[in-house]
Parts: C-alpha cells; structure tokens; sequence
C-alpha cells in the first residue's frame, strides 16, 4: 500500500501513528498516511525563515518559469508521491475514491490547479493590481510615477489548514510559491493527493524541497499551523469562522452563501437566466463557496423555483466513474442524515415551500456514505431561516423579495450575480460592504474570472504598504 | 514452559490470591457497621446480596452494580467517609466543575501512599534523592498538585509550583478562544520559566504532555535547550502521552535516550479515583509502546469488553478501561472508564494485567475535552 509521510521541509519523516484513508464506498485501504503531533509542527516552524531565505534566492521570473513547468507537470507528469509514483489518472481515481467526489469533477479540479499554475504570471498580476513583482521580491521600488513604493512581507511562509471535500481550493495557496513565501500545509484527511500532488510537481520543476512542510493529522496539527505561522488560512464552517474573526493572522474561508439577484427590470425575463441559474446551484455537486445557495427576486419567485426544481430534482446519485455523475458523496458517517433532518425543519417553517419533494427521496443512504439529490426550496420572504442556508449539495432557495430591500436582507455574499441594467442599483449594489465579488449582469456565481483577486486577497494579507524613504544618492546608485 | 514464565506464572498466582485476600478485607471493611461509609452501609441496603457474606474474593465483586462517578457529586462530602476513619485530617479532592458540581473524592492518606509506592519505580540515577521538583500541572482542589509534593517530600525535596486552573483552561477551549488559551499556557510556562531561573537546583519535574512541549520550546526560542535546565527525572501523563508524542519529545527535545541525553522520562496513567498506574519503561526497542500498570492490589486495571463490561478481552485485544479501587479510604468495585486501550500480560515487575495505548473511549470521544493543561 502506497504510504504517504510527513514532510519537514522537505525531508519525509515516518510517525509511529498513521491513518488509513479508504476508498468511500469498499472500505478499501488506499493509501497509509503518517499523522504529525502538533509539537514537531511547532518546533519545524522555529526554522521557517529558512524557507524564505531559499525562494529569496531564486529570481521571480525565474520562479515563475517553474511554477508554470510545475502546472504541466502536475496535470500531465507520472510524479513521485510517498512510497510510489502517481499518474494524473492514478490522482482522479485516489481523489474520487477517498472523497465521494465523481472522476470528472476532480478531472476539472486538476484543471483548474493545473491552469493557476500555468498562468500564474497573470494571476499575480492580478492579485497584485499590476505590481512589478520585483518591488515585491526586493521589498521596495520606484512605480512608473516615480515614487517609491515597499511592501513589507509579514511572514516567511503561510500556513494553511486544508479541507478534505473540496479540492478546488487549492488554487487560493498555490500563488505563494511565486511571492518567495514557503508553504506549511496540513492535507485534508480524506484528500491528502493535492496538497501533496501540487508539492512533488513543485519539485520536479525545481524549487527546493526544503521550502514546504506537509503536516497530516488531527486537530492539534491544525491548531499548532494556526498559531505558530504569522499568516495562515483555514478552511471550515461558520464555527470557525466566528473562531477567528479579527485575527490578522488568519485568513478564514468558510461558507460562501453566494447569490443572483434579478432585478425587477429583468425578473419578468427569468427564463433566458434559468440555465444560468441551474449552473451557479448545480455545478461541482454544489460544494463550492462560489456555488449559489439562494436566487432572490421580487415577482415570480414560485415560477422560478418550480422550474429549478424540475431541473435539479430528477437528477440521481451515479457511480462516482460515470461521466454523467453530478452529485458528490458525504462520507463521513451519519452526515448526510443530519442534514437532510436539519432541512427537514427548516422546511417546515410558514412560509417554505418544498418544491423537489414531487421528484422521489432526496436522501440516499449506502453502506459506508450517503448522498442528498438536489432540493430548492421557496421562501415567501427573507425573514425565513432556509433564505440565508448553505449546504454541501445542491441546494438553493428562491428568495420572495422586493429590490429596494434585497441588499440589506442577504447578509454576508461571496459571490453576487446581479442581473440587471438599473443604474441606481448597480451603483448601490457596488457600495454594498456585505458582497465580496460582484457579478453585474448574467455571469453565473461559479464563473470566476481568474484575472479577478478572490476572497481575501492573498497579495494584501500577506504584504502590508508601508513608508520607505531612500536618501536620492542612493537610489541613483540602485 | 520455561523457568522464566513459569516464575512469572507462580507470580501470577500469588498476586491473584494476593488480590483475593485484599478484596474480602475491604468489604469487610467497607460494609461492617463499625467501620463502612455512610454511602456504602446505605448503599448495602439495595444490593439484594450481604457483602459481608457474599464477597470471597476478587471476581465476587462483579455482584457490585458499576460505580457511578456522578454519586461524587455533591455532598455531604462525610457520607464518603469510612467510621473507621472518623476523626482523621481529610482532604478533599475534585474533578470536573468547570460548570456545576464538580465530583469529589475524600482522601485521608491514600495520595501519600499511592505515591510513596509509585517512588519506588523511580529510578535514583534520573530522579535523585534529596533533589527538588517542580510541580508543572494543575492547582487548587486537585490531588496531583499535594501528590507531586508529597513524593517530592518523601525523596527529600522541595516541590515548587505554579498556579494553573484547569476549569478556566476548559472554558477557553469550549469558548473557541485559542488566542486566550495561549496567553494563558504562556502564563503558566513563564512561571516555570522563572521557577527553573531562580537557581533552586531543580533536578525533577512533573508536567503534562502540553505543558512539558511548551515548556522545550520556550526554552528553545531562547536559545536553551531542556538538558540546560538541569533536569534529569520526568513523570508525566495523560492520554496524549502517545507513543509518537513521546519519541518526538526524547528525539528532538531531550536529545536521545536517557543513557545519551541524561534525561529520564516516565509516563503514569490515572486519575483521583483510582491514584495512578506506573508504567513499563518506555524504549525506542519497543516502539515507545506504553504500558501502564495499576498498583495491585490497592488498585486494579482491566480491559473489558465494550458491550458486555464484566467480560475481559484477550490480550493484545482492545477493551474498555476499567478500574477497581480496594483501599481502607475509598471502595469503588468497578467504574468504566472514559478510556479504552489493549490489554497487555503480566510481566516479572508487574505479575497482573496492564493496558496500553490508552485513549479516549471511541464512542464518546467527541464529547470529551483531552489534554486541557
């Protein structure tokens, strides 16, 4: 059995604990994973300047060059990976088999890693609005105007806590490499094949191994990332978000309750935005935080739920190799259950409509995991619970609510699609605080543009501006 | 069989008839009116069965329903108090009570004793005699913070301690504020810090997993190391002392084995119930395997199946915790455990069963905050 280790700086360490993750449905062994105790994580992160030094080195064309080579080696490359070597085929059916997730979404997944890397000049370009990244690299420099302008890293390496059910994440650490930050992540337990797959391709295109750390395990691992790296990101649910709200060194990624407002100059058209719509809801088996949770409009709101419901209601759970399978698996013992039973009174509540109860059970329960088929539901009003509800599956309410009240009412919003042409809105839905990336007009909420920063700007959380004065001989010398 | 096993064999005998002999005398005890706890004598009355007749020997206490630790809570704290104790200082000791009643123990000397027998399995050379300890672990109503100092005072020492509320660390952890639960980590480590600073020549320790990995690497930002500490004996425990937990800390914070780094470290198990189980030397030969053993016959540990709790499992077999107490203080004839663990055989030190790998009972492992200080 292929046994994964833990990496100290790029040296591969066997603990005496180690975890099996199996395939989701068989129960399985796929791979041994050797599990990290929170003090080696610690005491490593004593040395992360170390890290930062080695990428110093490089030159960040240089650096970019190979992350590039990295991007192609990552989706094309047989790679080494622990005790054996791993094909980009061998990487689909491990992903899919510890995950519940269907081949062709890790397919897409590895796309899209695969094309941050590629293209990870553009993307920088795009995280820094344009920044020269020597200006970065060499801590100070002078803009086309003629002003100096310094950027002051505030760690050595980020550290991240990854997740186990939604690989596409990973695009948002990836760039880090380019910055001359090293990288300290802890695998998800079900999905360790990215974190390390992105590092063994790293390495094939030469950046040193010393400048990432993999740490699997459990919960003490996660803490002892958290608190011992001066930048960190985590992903999880809302406890975790309120956990570290304010904490300048941790960037949390949570739930996105991502969302399309239709505005009453265009909601009488809802039609012509129905497959947008069954896209933002449906696509990656509704697992993103860029994946819509809520549809809101002021008028025919059971017209557009009774649609996306014949939509999405008939699709059924399919065997994780069919091409046509949409739906991912919950995995994890008795989940599925719970949510269907936390929907179940949410559903209740005056006001709610089931609109996919007429299209069979939603819950599918298997041996070893479940699924949930996709449920939309209609609320007559936003003060319903289920308005401003994101789960793991396909899932989506059509929210009745007039326009005027709809930017107060929707509460936090990663991604906003607002389709429509009103300038009053457009420009109050363009100074409103609580929606992160805005969408004006018919983009589906999953439709990121990739020259966009996303949530939480890596660039801005880990380099801060600040004032850098060079007496003028010296810069003459420069 | 060889001369070896067959001594140990006739070790096992002996204990076994050791153990009987002690389980009647503490019935006896327990359950005659002249000398039994308000509790017990009360408690006699629902049994359907005479202890004092019906109790022979060890097995015979699986008549006994399983003890409850919720009876611990609330008083009055004399109920727990055998009449043949009456009129001796009494402590008293607590757990829980981060919110509510916590439950509590009366110890006469039980601590003194437990610790005195545990001193014996020290060994000199790693914690000598006449040296002084610091106590890195838990204050207020607790009976490790007097039994520490008392086994510090019985080798000849001077224990040293800190403050440390283990409720409000519990607190921290249920509110979610890490940030606060560092801060306060970091406030017990400086104390230590300044404890071990203060040129008392300190040569012992007692301290949790958490704390003593807090510890190394305070020192180690400071450019020390633990060995510069002067400190050579460690008795530690808890769940998290984890067979990797402990290789990582003797690799990479003592600097090797004792023979090389000079740094002895033994792990304990146990709580206020049962006192505390010592444990098979700890080596890299044997995979940093932890095996604890309970100090027969004042105290038993067995692994028993988790349906059917009357029923040992095999060795090598994973089980439940259950622990007996059989002292003149306190009679506790079986309580489950919130642990589980494998059971282990006898061997020449320790001729009765022992547990190893003890963690948290799988089935409520999620309710049950670890490792808190």
């Amino acid at each position: 059995m292929l046994r994964i280790p833990v990496v100290r700086w790029g040296k591969p360490y066997e603990s005496l604990e180690t975890q099996k993750v199996v395939h989701f449905l068989t129960g399985e062994p796929i791979a041994e994973v050797d599990q990290a105790n929170g003090g080696i994580v610690s005491r490593d992160l004593r040395k992360a300047g170390e890290a930062r030094r080695i990428l110093r080195e490089f030159a960040v064309e240089d650096l970019i060059g190979r992350i590039k080579q990295a991007g192609k080696l990552f989706s094309s490359a047989t790679l080494p990976l622990g005790s054996g070597m791993q094909s980009p085929e061998d990487f689909v059916h491990q992903q899919s088999a510890t995950t519940g997730l269907p081949e062709q979404m890790c397919r897409n997944n590895m796309t899209k890693n695969s094309f941050v890397m590629e293209n990870i000049d553009t993307i920088l370009d795009a995280l820094t609005r344009g920044l020269d990244l020597n200006i970065l690299a060499k801590g100070y420099g002078q803009e086309s105007r003629g002003v100096i302008v310094s950027y002051q890293c505030q760690a050595p390496v980020l550290g991240a806590v990854l997740p186990s059910n939604s690989p596409g994440v990973h695009t948002l650490w990836i760039p880090v490499i380019a910055l001359q930050l090293g990288l300290v992540l802890k695998p998800g337990s079900q999905e360790p094949w990215t974190a390390y797959r992105v590092a063994s391709a790293f390495q094939q295109a030469g950046i040193p191994a010393e400048v990432f750390s993999l740490y699997p395990g459990g919960h003490d691992v996660g803490g002892a990332i958290l608190s011992s790296c001066q930048r960190a990101m985590i992903f999880g649910g809302e406890k975790t978000i309120q956990q570290y709200a304010g904490n300048p060194r941790v960037q949390v990624h949570g739930p996105g309750y991502s969302k399309i407002l239709l505005g009453d100059d265009v909601v009488d058209d809802w039609e012509q935005y129905l497959d947008l719509m069954v896209e933002s809801i449906y696509i990656n088996g509704g697992r993103s935080c860029i994946n819509a949770s809520s549809v809101w409009a002021s008028r025919h709101t059971e017209e557009i739920a009774a649609a996306l419901a014949e939509r999405l209601g008939p699709i059924e759970a399919k065997d994780p190799t069919d091409p046509q399978a949409g739906l991912a698996a919950f995995t994890v013992e008795g989940m599925g259950k719970a949510v269907y039973e936390m929907l179940q009174t949410d559903l209740k509540e005056e006001g709610v409509t089931d609109c996919t109860a007429k299209y069979g059970p939603r819950l599918v329960e298997h041996e070893r995991c479940s699924y949930l088929r996709p449920m939309i539901a209609h609320a007559a009003s936003p003060s319903c619970a289920i308005a401003t509800k994101e789960f793991m599956f396909p899932f989506g309410t059509v929210v009745k609510c007039p326009q005027e009240k709809m930017i107060d009412s929707i509460g936090y919003t990663l991604v906003g699609t607002a389709i429509t042409a009103d300038p009053q809105w457009i420009s109050a839905l363009s100074d409103a605080t609580n929606i992160d990336r805005l969408n004006i007009g018919p983009i589906a909420t999953n439709r990121l543009n990739w020259l966009q920063p996303h949530e939480g700007n890596l660039t801005e959380f880990l380099f801060r501006s600040r004032a850098y004065q060079v007496a003028e001989a010296k810069l003459a010398l420069a | 069989m060889t001369m070896v096993s067959a001594d140990l064999a006739g070790a096992v005998a002996t204990a076994k008839q050791k153990l009987d002999q002690h389980a009647y005398e503490m019935v006896q005890w327990h359950f005659h009116p002249s000398t039994g706890s308000p509790f017990w004598l009360e408690k006699a009355k629902s049994l359907g069965f005479d202890p004092l007749t019906a109790i022979k020997g060890y097995d015979d206490l699986k008549k006994f329903p399983t003890f409850e630790d919720e009876w611990l809570r609330g008083g009055p704290i004399e109920r727990w108090r055998p009449k043949g104790l009456d009129g001796k200082p009494t402590f008293v000791f607590e757990t829980g009570g981060t919110t509510g009643i916590p439950k509590s123990r009366m110890v006469v000397e039980d601590h003194r004793i437990d610790y005195e027998l545990f001193s014996e399995t020290l060994p000199d050379k790693y914690f000598p005699k006449g040296a002084n300890w610091l106590m890195l672990g838990p204050s207020g109503p607790r009976r490790l913070r007097l039994a520490v100092e008392h086994l510090c005072q019985f080798r000849g020492g001077i224990c040293f301690c800190i403050d440390l509320d283990p409720r409000w660390v519990i607190k921290l952890i249920k509110k979610g504020w890490m940030e606060h639960l560092e801060a306060y980590k970091k406030h017990c480590i400086d104390q230590a810090l300044t404890v071990l600073s203060a040129n008392h020549n300190i040569k012992c320790l007692f301290a949790t997993p958490k704390l003593l990995e807090g510890l190394c690497t305070a020192l180690e930002e400071r450019g020390q190391t633990f060995a510069d500490t002067g400190i050579t004996g460690v008795f530690s425990g808890g769940t998290e002392f984890t067979p990797q937990w402990t290789r990582f800390c003797i690799e990479e914070f003592f600097g090797g084995p004792p023979e090389v780094s000079g740094i002895y470290m033994t792990p304990t198990y146990g709580n206020t119930l049962m006192g505390l189980a010592c444990s098979k030397p700890v080596t890299a030969a044997e995979g940093y395997k932890i095996s604890y053993f309970a100090p027969q016959p004042r105290a038993v540990v067995e692994v028993v199946d988790f349906d059917d709790t009357d029923r040992l499992v095999g060795y090598g077999e994973t089980g439940r915790v259950k622990l007996t107490t059989l002292t003149q203080e306190f009679f506790v004839p079986g309580f489950l455990e919130r642990d589980e663990g494998e059971r282990e055989q006898p061997y020449e030190a320790y001729p009765w069963d022992g547990v190893s790998g003890v963690r948290p009972f799988h089935r409520l492992a999620s309710s049950t905050t670890v490792g808190v200080y």
